[in-house]
């Protein structure tokens, strides 16, 4: 096999910290490399240097037996490199052909050539086996017709090798199954492909081969044939991983919080059409589905931060009101999806974060703050008793919250949300009864994501009602124990999740009544 | 060229920026000094010397920082929580109209009050002439979206023709021979002098003493955490828990009050009266100042004295060589986008091909 693409030693420093550690890579005609790897482990910093965000501080790269020129993004999409990245860069006011043709036309040309156009593009998405209609507009498409907008977009440039950044974080489980087809027919046809992705069972499925990063260096490269997952996720982590237990839910109680009838204002797709649902403690509900389909709008209800235009939802009996300090006060523990934009102040220290929902209330009573002062010393000595019991490893309680990588901050803000202070007296406030985690382990590795889910199953042990909102599928499944799945807003029953199979599933979050 | 983020930034970093930003400021000014003809270094030195080298000078320089700091703290507090105050200029000539009103218009009705009792309540309409100012754009801005940048600053304009009508309507002082300018205050209000035979009054007392509450609210207390959580990020501010309307409201009334304050104590400290040129832009250097300082508002007291000493001694620095007095200007602007850039350079780096 000829090599399209040859990396070598590719090394790039971020001040002490060695991003990329002479890392060489090859890629063969029709083949499909796997690049796994935890987050910061050098993946995207390597993807950037081969597109020419970064310039590598060390090393070659070498395109079709030509030296591809170091930081011009021009030369790479020239030489024929094209990436599909995770979140589309498509313009949802514009047609199919409008979005592909964006930015291949030269300025001076005083008119747009169409009709060639059109053709170039249905001849393309005929040679690889992706319909689409070129004036559809890109808004009106579904989640998986955008990504294939993406990859004609590529193609249509002339792309020879594609990088396709985490392809199917988006899609349901059919979706993920014709793309895997389209991929085959493409390296058929003599393509190249770097598939990024932690879904170790799909890596295996699709690629040819795998290439393992860890802390910057390339630690593993194998044939997919022969390899386990067990095997992946040691080369990922550095040591041996055990799963999160599957353990049923022992003591199933009361109803905790229950929706009947609820639906919010439409914000675009997202919004709640009718939705009831009633959580029980001790117990966790787990709901899947395609993201933009009205779990913003449930976690938001349920988080205090949208009201509900008609229906009711209540906690323990009483109307639920759309304050976060009162949801918190009554203790429901809350879990946003966006841990930067939402889940912490960046700018703000960590001991800070680590308060910050619990700074309200009667001042003669408050274990931080009496009459508007807060009490620095009793804060700080609850964010450090925060960060010791949930393993919040970073700069310490003053660096910003904005320092600490994902999963730390994701320990926090679990931490400030399932640790109740101690009073003045001394007194621990109760423990959290309603736990809100909307996609508590997007994006960690898989240290932490275990870390996560094994918080999650100790607090419905130990009497919460929980409730689990995520994209991922496996997930759902492992952690749920009644599974619903929610469809443009609608939200199906929530069943024992003995009873969903995942084609089921996938059926659901494609809109399919079952 | 291309900026790369830093991943991590040494503490040395965050002393060398400004040590920088002065450097550079003196490299660019100098070259304007050459440019006129004069010699540098004696430039430099009758500046200096004209701003801090005599007790005149310094009582000088402190009497002009005593507004700049009030203004400074009043863009600061109100920039910290994204509230982009640019009417600071308006607030202060509000205020300053508060206080003659109170404090000067009733000669002859007969009302004697004690000046224990005046003084206060002077200062309280100031300050809440200048926050009911900012109160309307903030609350526009929290509740339909309104810029505050076009509402604040277009209200200056507005509040410069009230103030011109005023002074020659119903506050003109018929003693004034014509001039536009308003009643005096009476003078048991007014505030006493710090050092004897000079212009400093104890206005510059209450600017040093505002900045330290100001940073001890801010720093310390659960409404200055809601001002600065919301400031860095309303989402999650919101998310918290934090009420992110009352906290406009209430940086609204902190930024206008201080503004208003600002113009009741330069006529309570120095002026006695209000004329239509009785701010030379006070409130815009504010902004400038709080930028300067880092939005920190103890920084502020010396970013305040800094520009007052740079305007103070360009000014007795021109009259002995031949070098205008906008060469202040030039260096306080210099000085404001070197701090800016010295501070983005703490965050990324340069690269070169």
């Amino acid at each position: 096999m000829s090599n399209v693409l040859r990396l070598t030693h590719i090394t790039k420093r971020f001040g002490k910290l060695v991003a990329n550690d002479s890392i060489s890579l090859t890629l063969a005609r029709g083949e499909v490399l796997a690049l796994l790897g935890e987050n910061g482990a050098g993946k995207s910093t390597l993807m950037s240097i081969l597109f020419g965000h970064y310039v590598a501080d060390e090393g070659s790269i070498e395109v079709f037996g030509q030296p591809l020129p170091p930081g011009q993004p021009r030369a790479a999409l020239a030489a024929g490199i094209g990436m599909v990245h995770q979140h589309f860069t498509l313009a949802d006011n514009l047609t199919v052909l409008d979005n592909v043709l964006l930015g291949t036309e030269p300025l001076w040309q005083p008119f747009s050539r169409r009709s060639e156009a059109r053709a170039k593009l249905l001849a393309v998405s005929q040679q690889f086996g992706l319909p689409v209609s070129p004036d559809a507009r890109v808004g009106s498409l579904s989640v998986g017709e955008r990504q294939r907008v993406e990859i004609l977009k590529a193609l249509y440039r002339g792309a020879r090798i594609l990088i396709l950044d985490e392809p199917t974080a988006v899609l349901t489980p059919q979706e993920s199954e014709a793309l895997f087809d389209t991929l085959a027919q493409m390296v058929a046809q003599g393509l190249s492909i770097i598939f990024i992705s932690h879904k170790l069972g799909e890596v295996l499925r699709v690629s040819h081969r795998v290439a393992v990063l860890r802390q910057g260096k390339l630690v593993a490269e194998a044939p997919a044939q022969g390899t386990t997952q067990g095997q992946l996720a040691q080369w990922m982590v550095g040591h041996a991983i055990e799963a999160a237990e599957r353990r049923p839910a022992q003591n199933v109680g009361e109803p905790i919080c229950t929706l009947s009838n609820v639906s919010t204002a439409p914000t675009g797709r997202d919004r709640l059409n009718d939705v009831s649902l009633t959580l029980r403690a001790g117990e966790i509900v787990a709901i899947a589905g395609v993201s933009g389909n009205g779990q913003v709008a449930l976690a938001d209800v349920l988080c205090g931060v949208r009201a509900a235009t008609t229906g009711q939802v209540t906690l323990r009996g009483a109307p639920l009101q759309a304050r976060p300090a009162w949801l918190v006060s009554q203790g429901v523990a809350r879990i946003p999806e966006d841990r930067h934009a939402v889940g912490v102040v960046g700018d703000l220290p960590v001991w800070e974060n680590a308060v910050s929902e619990r700074l309200r209330g009667p001042w003669f009573a408050h274990p931080w703050f009496r009459a508007f002062w807060v009490k620095r010393r009793a804060a700080r000595q609850h964010a450090r008793h925060v960060a010791e019991t949930f393993d919040v490893r970073g700069g310490g309680a003053d660096a910003p919250a904005r320092s600490l990588s994902g999963g730390n901050m994701q320990k926090l803000i679990l931490g400030r949300a399932l640790m109740p202070p101690k009073d003045a007296a001394g007194n621990t406030a109760p423990a959290p009864q309603l736990i809100v985690a909307h996609q508590p382990t997007w994006g960690l590795d898989i240290g932490a994501v275990m870390f996560v889910q094994q918080q999650l199953i100790n607090a419905r042990d130990s009497g919460a009602a929980v409730l689990l909102i995520s994209d991922d599928l496996d997930e759902v499944l492992a952690l749920g124990d009644r599974v619903a799945v929610m469809h443009d807003g609608r939200l199906s029953e929530a069943l024992p999740a003995e009873g969903w199979t995942r084609e089921a599933i996938g059926l659901a979050m494609a809109g399919a009544a079952h | 060229m291309r900026l790369e983020k830093r991943n991590h930034t040494s503490p040395a970093a965050y002393v060398l920026a400004p040590v920088g930003a002065v450097v550079f400021t003196l490299i660019v000014s100098a070259l304007l000094v050459l440019w006129a003809g004069a010699p540098v270094g004696q430039t430099y030195a009758l500046l200096l010397q004209g701003a801090f080298g005599s007790v005149f000078a310094l009582t000088e320089t402190l009497t002009r920082a005593t507004p700049l700091i009030l203004t400074g703290l009043a863009a600061a507090v109100a920039f910290r929580a994204r509230l982009f105050n640019i009417g600071a200029e308006g607030q202060l000539y509000a205020g300053a109209l508060a206080a003659v009103a109170v404090g000067g218009m009733h000669g002859g009705t007969g009302l004697e009050w004690s000046p224990y009792v005046l003084f206060p309540l002077m200062m309280l309409a100031a300050a809440l002439a200048g926050a009911a100012l900012l109160l309307g754009p903030a609350l526009m801005k929290a509740r339909l979206g309104v810029d505050e940048v076009v509402t604040t600053l277009l209200l200056n304009f507005i509040m410069l023709l009230l103030v011109s009508a005023l002074l020659d309507g119903p506050m003109k002082d018929p003693l004034s021979m014509g001039w536009p300018q308003s009643v005096a205050l009476q003078g048991d209000l007014e505030l006493s002098k710090l050092v004897p035979q000079t212009r400093l009054h104890t206005g510059l007392l209450w600017a040093v003493s505002l900045a330290v509450m100001l940073w001890a609210l801010l720093a310390r207390t659960v409404p200055g955490f809601d001002v600065r959580a919301a400031g860095a990020n309303t989402r999650a501010a919101a998310f918290a828990g934090v009420p992110i309307t009352r906290t406009v409201v209430l940086v609204a009334l902190l930024s206008g009050g201080l503004a208003g304050l600002a113009g009741a104590i330069e006529v309570a400290g120095r002026t006695g009266y209000v004329t239509l040129d009785m701010s030379p832009g006070y409130g815009y250097s504010g902004i400038v100042i709080a930028m300067l300082a880092g939005l920190h508002p103890l920084g502020v007291i010396a970013a305040g004295t800094f520009v007052a000493g740079v305007l103070v001694g360009a000014d007795s620095m021109s009259r002995a060589v031949g070098v205008p007095t906008y060469i202040a200007d030039v260096i306080v602007a210099t000085s404001l986008i070197a701090v800016l850039v010295a501070g983005l350079l703490t965050q990324y780096r340069v690269r070169w091909k």
